[in-house]
């Protein structure tokens, strides 16, 4: 007996000891349910979150989102975008100029500047870049006594006890220079690499397939070490001068400008790529995909997907300040009042993994997150509409001093016909007719009001607002599905889409010669909790013109091989534009880019030859009043052929609390964290009076507990003594 | 029979899961007759039968079953003619017996939340008024509480319905009862119906009727006072997209008792032939079943079952043309999910029906029979199987509320059924997101909570006592 | 003994075969490779030589089970399912899609896990015997009865619920506990108190049953009636001779258990953000991410035979006359 008393005093006082613990750990920090370690006041730290492991950080590879959140701040290409500039206009970050192209001929004779498209063969961009740029520290530059790099031909032995990058005793940094962009556009072509531009650069720079095919060629003979992309010439791309490079482009291609902000175009020292060749590291998980190198505002100091990810000022940061320039708005709301600023002001920002957005809500209500987006279900809580319609805070929010901001995205979601599909596509009258009164029925007015609270654009066409080509207001409606009355657009009538259905061949929904009703198919990827609603929006869509919709939902990978078959009739897609052009957009409906079988972008298979005329000449085009009106044919043409119900445009909403400074929405810039600036003191203030404990509940159960326990004691001493006593009788 | 189906408005539609289950009743009806001939098996049944907790919760399963029954009947209706002439075709969207007896429901949907009982939407929406004027406010709801000329009414509204309701569930009772002492007193004719419902009353017959009509009584009140309002009301609100949650959580019990059920039965026979079969011959016989099974048991389950549901999406969508209706995939789907549940499970009774069998192969009756040179089919067949039927009852019975609770982590870890039917689990998955609404969507959480803990508890009770009836160790010391 | 345990661990090995083969058809057959490399290159700009590129660095270009190109014994050698199956063994998981070694996560998660786990377990234990023990201790009085009542009702509600419920009011409405996330070292306590509090709740309503059970059974034995006979008081033979006898039963049931707790928690680490291997495992299936499914059904078959090798052990230290045959 004494010793299961024993045993039981053990494990009481090892609670009672956790319990100590938990309470000095709540002494340390303010906040009881604070979900860090400490609260910091003297210093600018930013708490994010990332709502999964990003894939890649590798800038050859990275093309998404989540992942630009990290490396958008590390690495730095040529150009950026302009903070506060609207439309977005593209500045210099590294490179000293913006470059301006020059033409040659097939000759390669340099063409004067109003040259003709057809004669040019190349298009060529010339790119100097600033002197004293430096890279942050890095084990990989550091270099031992006699001048060697030190840490290149790794062994077991001298990694023992290295587990992540910040192991390694020595670092150091150097100079950029234009070798390190140069190389960086060699990696795009590096066969174990899988850039997802390769394919799409092929076409426009110079001699990428050569070089892919170089590089094969090397590693077939030796797969294993770092392949040193410096002795492998890249025709369209060389380096002039230690701070100038120049590219070659196949025929003329404006867009280019663009991509040169991107990740992609960034530089990449060959120090760092053939420090993380060696075998022995990527076994330990350190590899370039996971570790960027670069010479941003900031570094990834703590890299640890499961958990937390640190982005901590860079020593070497170039000097870069706060724009002075922005648009007329920007002025009042104080966004320029750091204006010739030296940035970065942040000191550090924490990303903590957070998968769902409950959690996420609620710790950015309590104060632990700095900013977040509004998901559709905490969307009442934050937001209301004002009386002429416009989403503005909810009081209980604007107490608490937040700030919404609201942008509509360069981004479309629609839903697509399969142009291949014998019923619903083909460019026949009767499948025209078919899809338009389709387009008509399915009321995005009315999802967007469901699903997304309002946060949306029914959109018109492929082009979303803020992209050149758009139309705004009755000029720019799709008079297919709308009509322009009282100075808004007005959905047709279901009339007019049954009066559509009947002219194809359906009336009533039914096979006009068989008298058998339509069935269409609707291929979707769907699991989520939502998603089953979402399914039975759309089939009750389709009843109200009488039409059967079955619904085939399948996983990600049927889906994709059902599109790339062409066996899928309709289906959902979207696209979130790389740049500001409307190419970006345009060529998801190019005939040449089609999904089936070539596995293009043009998921709708849609291929008209009158369209595909007029983007070739659209392409090439400066912004100009003839370049708009080529963009309305090309939408006028679409808005008939209906290959896609045009969906909507989401809006943006985010929230940022008082503390939070300097925050403008930029669609296009990813490296948007070096502007922004905190206020850590009011932060830890609200935070400690949001996040009072309530206790009672506490004692409350405490004492039911009691209550529970005494008349058991109580009747475990009555029997005790009962027994005692029949003992004794 | 085409005329027929015209007649009827519907066409049926046969789901594999509808025909397992109505074969899974056969064979209980079947095995209710075969054992009422037997005196020696129906004794742990009137030990079942006496217990007060054991009938409540039947009653309150009985009334599961039977919704979900009702609900395995499917058709597809007939789409309207546009003139006589024209054949006659059938949507695509196939509809139950349970649909067509509770249409209003269905039907009344709604556009987005609205709380139980209310009269207006939960969430504001832009309201257009006459003068052109848009203001965001909470609109009235499309069908509940439509027929209340002014919303304040409603209370008193509720309490008119409700009382009808009860007196409806009230009529209902007393017919039930009046059935029961009919039947019952004309069975056995040496009792006077009076006499009988005064014993009833008291509590004294063998058979715990007075708590059975209890029982019966507080479920037909509940039953008919939730009709009488819910078509009027949303008894538990509605979600999302505006369906009435209390359709829903009704609509999820078909698929609790298919999971419960159909796994079982597609289970048993491999359990108890293997299970048998290892124990009696042994030898390399019982190595290789316990190879298989340890086998499949070292295999994390929901990992299993994981890869198992992704390989069913591979065969729907190279099938495609097999699935006329959205029902027949998430059907098919379904089965699946119950058969590869049932090969993670079956391994548990496999095991102790070896355990049991080895015991009784040692028995005299058996060493004797294999003396006489009985064939080893036969003594299986007659001196076994009868004898482990015990295990496989409280085994089933033990399992089935379990699996209802597997379902709904499945489909939260999201391989469970699919997200296109009803199903407590899909509720839950979706309640998840509704709790973090401000102000909280607390509905439909609640009616999946509900329904389910209903149905569960009845079964655990259930168990409970048929385990004790039929476990032989607790008998010896009695 | 030692003879024993070899025995019983070569026995582990046609078993681990078994597991090896079935996961190797519902991954590799089920889902082909060129599947895994579409959903790993995403949605923007993919090509069919990047299917073929990204296959081939992972070696999943080799034919699942005959290779006709190669020669001699290497047409055997040379194939998916003997290269894929050889390297599980050797406990090399490879790398995830995301190009990052399952080895190396799987280790760093399993610390979190057994952060949640095995507090669960040991106070699941302690709080689950207490009860049994109270409950046979009043055995046919009120208390009993109402215990018996409330485990079947705790038993009856989804363990979803207990998550959902405890984690709305103790970090949503009370403030108490962060809501979701993790922390190496002794801040972990602040976030897994909450996931362990509801564990060790949602495991009462069957975890006292069971004891409940036990303990009965080994109250109708003849040892407790002698001890009764000789005037031992009930508290005594309880909890002197009742509890120490039922142990055997108990640990040796428990030891099962054991190795599995590195498997972590599906629902409980994914609701609170704990980066342990259950959540892994969620994220992998979601993602589909083949390679780490694998791992894990290999890692849990592992544990799980590890497990029953110690249960036969247990068997043999607790109960001298089982012999080891």
């Amino acid at each position: 007996m004494s010793s299961n008393k024993v045993k039981k005093g053990g494990i009481v006082a090892g609670v009672v000891a956790a319990l100590f613990v938990h309470l000095l750990s709540i002494s340390a920090h303010a906040n009881w349910n604070s979900p860090y370690p400490s609260e910091v006041v003297d210093e600018q730290v930013l708490y994010s979150s990332f709502s999964g492991r990003p894939k890649h950080l590798d800038p050859a590879r990275s093309y998404s989102s989540n992942e630009y959140t990290f490396i958008g701040q590390i690495y730095e290409p040529p150009l950026q975008y302009h903070y506060l500039k609207r439309p977005y206009k593209l500045e210099p970050l590294v490179a000293s100029a913006i470059p301006e192209a020059y033409y040659i001929d097939r000759d390669g004779e340099r063409l004067a500047d109003g040259a003709a498209v057809e004669d040019i063969a190349y298009s060529i961009y010339e790119v100097s870049i600033r002197e004293g740029v430096r890279y942050q520290p890095h084990p990989a530059f550091a270099r031992n006594d006699s001048g060697a790099l030190r840490y290149v031909e790794l062994t077991e032995d001298a990694l023992s006890g290295v587990e992540n990058l910040s192991d390694f005793p020595h670092n150091n940094s150097r100079l950029l220079t234009a070798e390190d962009y140069v190389y960086q556009i060699k990696r795009l072509a590096h066969p174990a690499l899988h850039s997802p531009i390769f394919g799409l650069m092929t076409e426009h720079i110079v001699g990428l397939s050569d070089l892919r095919e170089a590089l094969k060629g090397a590693r077939e003979k030796d797969s294993s070490g770092w392949l040193d992309l410096r002795k492998f010439p890249l025709e369209g791309v060389e380096v002039v001068d230690a701070h100038t490079y120049r590219i070659k482009i196949k025929g003329k291609y404006p867009q280019f400008l663009y991509w040169l902000a991107m990740p992609f175009f960034a530089p990449m020292p060959w120090e760092v790529d053939q420090f993380h060749a060696q075998p022995l590291l990527q076994e330990r998980n350190i590899t370039l995909d996971w570790y960027p190198v670069g010479t941003g505002p900031f570094m990834l100091t703590v890299n640890n997907p499961n958990r937390k990810m640190v982005l901590e000022r860079n020593p070497n940061y170039h000097p870069d300040y706060y724009p002075v320039e922005g648009e007329a708005k920007d002025r009042l709301s104080g966004l320029l009042d750091d204006g010739g600023e030296q940035i970065p002001f942040l000191d550090r920002i924490e990303f903590s993994l957070e998968k769902e957005t409950i959690p996420y809500w609620n710790k950015f209500l309590q104060g632990y997150y700095d900013s977040s987006g509004i998901s559709s279900d905490s969307f009442d809580q934050a937001v209301q509409f004002s009386s002429s319609g416009e989403a503005e805070l909810s009081r209980e929010m604007e107490k608490r001093g937040m700030r919404l901001q609201t942008s509509v995205s360069t981004s479309i979601f629609y839903m697509g016909f399969n142009m291949a599909d014998p019923v619903i596509g083909g460019s026949s009258e009767r499948a025209r007719k078919l899809r338009q009164a389709i387009s008509i029925a399915v009321d995005y007015e009315e999802y967007i009001s469901i699903f997304a609270n309002g946060r949306g654009i029914p959109a018109q066409g492929p082009l979303p607002a803020g992209i050149f080509g758009h139309q705004d207001g009755g000029e720019g409606i799709n008079s297919v599905v709308y009509q322009w009355q009282d100075g808004r657009a007005r959905r047709r009538s279901l009339e007019e889409a049954k009066r559509l259905l009947a002219e194809a061949g359906y009336p009533k929904g039914r096979d006009r010669e068989s008298g058998k009703p339509l069935t269409l198919y609707f291929d979707v990827t769907a699991s989520g909790p939502d998603d089953k609603a979402r399914m039975g929006w759309y089939r009750k869509q389709f009843e109200k013109i009488d039409l059967q919709l079955v619904i085939r939902n399948t996983d990600y990978n049927r889906f994709q091989d059902k599109m790339l078959n062409g066996n899928a009739q309709i289906y959902l897609w979207g696209w979130n534009a790389d740049y500001p052009d409307p190419e970006n957009f345009l060529f998801l409906l190019y005939g040449p880019n089609a999904k089936m079988g070539k596995n293009g972008e043009n998921a709708s298979n849609y291929d008209s030859a009158d369209f595909n005329r007029l983007f070739e000449r659209m392409k090439n085009m400066e912004n100009s009043p003839e370049r708009q009106q080529v963009i309305e044919q090309m939408t006028a043409l679409l808005q008939e052929d209906a290959p896609w119900v045009w969906g909507f445009h989401p809006k943006n909403f985010g929230l940022y609390h008082a503390w939070y400074r300097n925050t403008k929405p930029n669609l296009m810039a990813n490296n948007t964290l070096k502007y922004v600036r905190l206020n850590p003191v009011e932060r830890a203030r609200l935070r400690a009076e949001w996040n009072r404990p309530v206790l009672w509940p506490l004692w409350g159960g405490g004492l039911l507990l009691l209550l529970l326990i005494v008349p058991a004691w109580l009747g475990i001493r009555r029997k005790e003594r009962s027994s005692l006593r029949t003992q004794e009788g | 029979m085409s005329e027929l189906y015209a007649w009827l408005g519907g066409k049926p539609l046969f789901l594999w899961t509808d025909m397992l289950i109505w074969l899974l009743v056969a064979v209980i009806v079947l095995g209710v007759s075969y054992t009422r001939r037997r005196p020696h098996l129906l004794e742990p049944w009137h030990r079942v039968a006496k217990s007060r907790l054991a009938m409540g919760s039947l009653v309150v399963l009985l009334v599961y079953v039977v919704i979900g029954l009702l609900d395995s009947l499917h058709y597809r209706p007939a789409l309207e003619q546009s003139d006589q002439s024209e054949e006659v075709h059938y949507a695509v969207e196939a509809l139950t017996a349970l649909d067509w007896m509770v249409g209003g429901l269905r039907e009344s949907g709604e556009k987005s939340y609205s709380a139980p009982l209310a009269t207006h939407l939960y969430v504001r929406e832009m309201v257009g008024e006459s003068g052109g004027e848009v203001r965001r406010d909470y609109p009235r709801l499309k069908s509940g509480g439509a027929h209340l000329q002014n919303p304040q009414q409603r209370a008193a509204d509720l309490v008119e319905n409700s009382i009808v309701g009860g007196a409806k569930g009230l009529l209902l009772w007393l017919g039930i009862a009046l059935l029961l002492v009919l039947l019952l007193t004309r069975k056995r004719q040496q009792i006077s119906p009076r006499r009988w419902v005064v014993e009833v009353a008291r509590g004294e017959t063998a058979t715990p009727w007075r708590t059975i009509l209890l029982v019966t009584a507080v479920v037909s009140l509940l039953l008919m006072a939730a009709i009488q309002v819910g078509v009027k009301y949303h008894i538990l609100g509605t979600d999302k997209v505006g369906q009435d949650v209390f359709y829903q959580a009704v609509k999820s019990i078909r698929t609790g008792l298919v999971i419960g059920t159909l796994t079982t039965l597609i289970m048993l026979p491999f359990a108890i032939l293997l299970g048998i079969m290892a124990g009696y011959f042994r030898g390399w016989i019982d190595d290789m079943i316990q190879y298989t099974y340890t086998t499949l048991n070292s295999i994390p389950g929901v990992l299993l079952i994981a890869a198992a549901i992704l390989m069913i999406h591979v065969y729907i969508d190279t099938n495609a043309a097999l699935f006329e209706t959205t029902e027949e995939r998430a059907d098919l789907r379904l089965l699946f999910l119950c058969i590869i549940l049932g090969v993670t499970s079956w391994t548990g009774l496999c095991r102790l029906l070896r355990g049991e069998t080895l015991k009784l192969r040692e028995m005299d009756y058996i060493t004797a029979a294999h003396a006489f040179g009985v064939k080893n089919i036969r003594i299986i067949i007659r001196h076994i199987l009868p004898n482990v039927m015990h295990v496989v009852l409280i085994s089933v019975v033990l399992d089935f509320s379990g699996l209802v609770l597997a379902e709904a982590v499945l489909s939260y870890v999201g391989v469970g059924v699919d997200p296109t039917m009803y199903s407590w689990g899909n509720m839950i998955n979706g309640a998840r997101l509704e709790m973090a609404r401000e102000p909280v969507v607390w509905w439909t959480l609640l009616a999946s909570f509900l329904f389910m803990f209903t149905m569960v508890l009845a079964a655990n009770l259930f168990s409970d006592v048929v385990r004790e009836a039929f476990d032989p160790r607790v008998h010896k010391g009695e | 003994m030692l003879n024993y345990i070899l025995r019983r661990i070569l026995y582990a090995f046609p078993i681990l075969v078994g597991v090896n083969l079935i996961t190797f058809f519902l991954f590799f057959v089920v889902n082909t490779p060129d599947d895994m490399a579409r959903m790993h290159l995403g949605m923007k700009h993919v090509t069919e030589e990047a299917i073929e590129n990204w296959k081939q660095e992972r070696g999943y270009d080799r034919p699942l089970l005959w290779n006709e190109s190669a020669s001699g014994s290497e047409k055997l050698t040379e194939t998916l399912i003997i290269s894929e199956s050889l390297k599980l063994f050797r406990f090399d998981f490879g790398v995830a899609d995301d190009g990052r070694n399952i080895g190396g996560d799987i280790k760093q998660r399993m610390g979190p896990s057994l952060a949640i786990a095995v507090p669960i377990f040991l106070i699941g234990l302690f709080t689950n015997i207490t009860f049994a023990m109270l409950m046979v201790f009043f055995r046919a009085t009120y208390l009993d009865l109402s215990g018996v009542v409330l485990t079947v009702v705790l038993m009856s509600i989804s363990g979803l619920f207990y998550v959902i419920g405890g984690q709305f009011v103790v970090g949503k409405l009370m403030h108490l506990v962060p809501i979701s996330g993790y922390e190496g070292g002794l801040g972990a306590f602040r976030f897994v108190i909450l996931p362990v509090v509801i564990g060790v709740i949602s495991g009462i309503g069957s975890g006292t049953r069971w004891y409940r059970t036990i303990f009965l059974e080994e109250m109708g034995k003849d040892y407790v009636r002698t001890a009764r006979a000789k005037g031992l008081s009930e508290y005594r033979v309880l909890f002197h001779h009742v509890l120490r006898n039922a142990m055997i039963p108990i640990l040796t049931g428990a030891v099962v258990v054991l190795p599995l707790l590195f498997m972590g928690s599906l629902i409980t680490e994914s609701f609170f953000g704990i980066p342990g291997l259950g959540s892994y495992t969620i994220e992998a299936i979601n993602a589909q991410d083949f390679a780490i499914v694998r791992a894990m059904v290999f890692l849990g078959a592992v544990l799980y035979i590890i497990g029953l090798l110690l249960t036969d052990l247990s068997y043999t230290l607790v109960d001298p006359r089982v012999r080891l045959s």
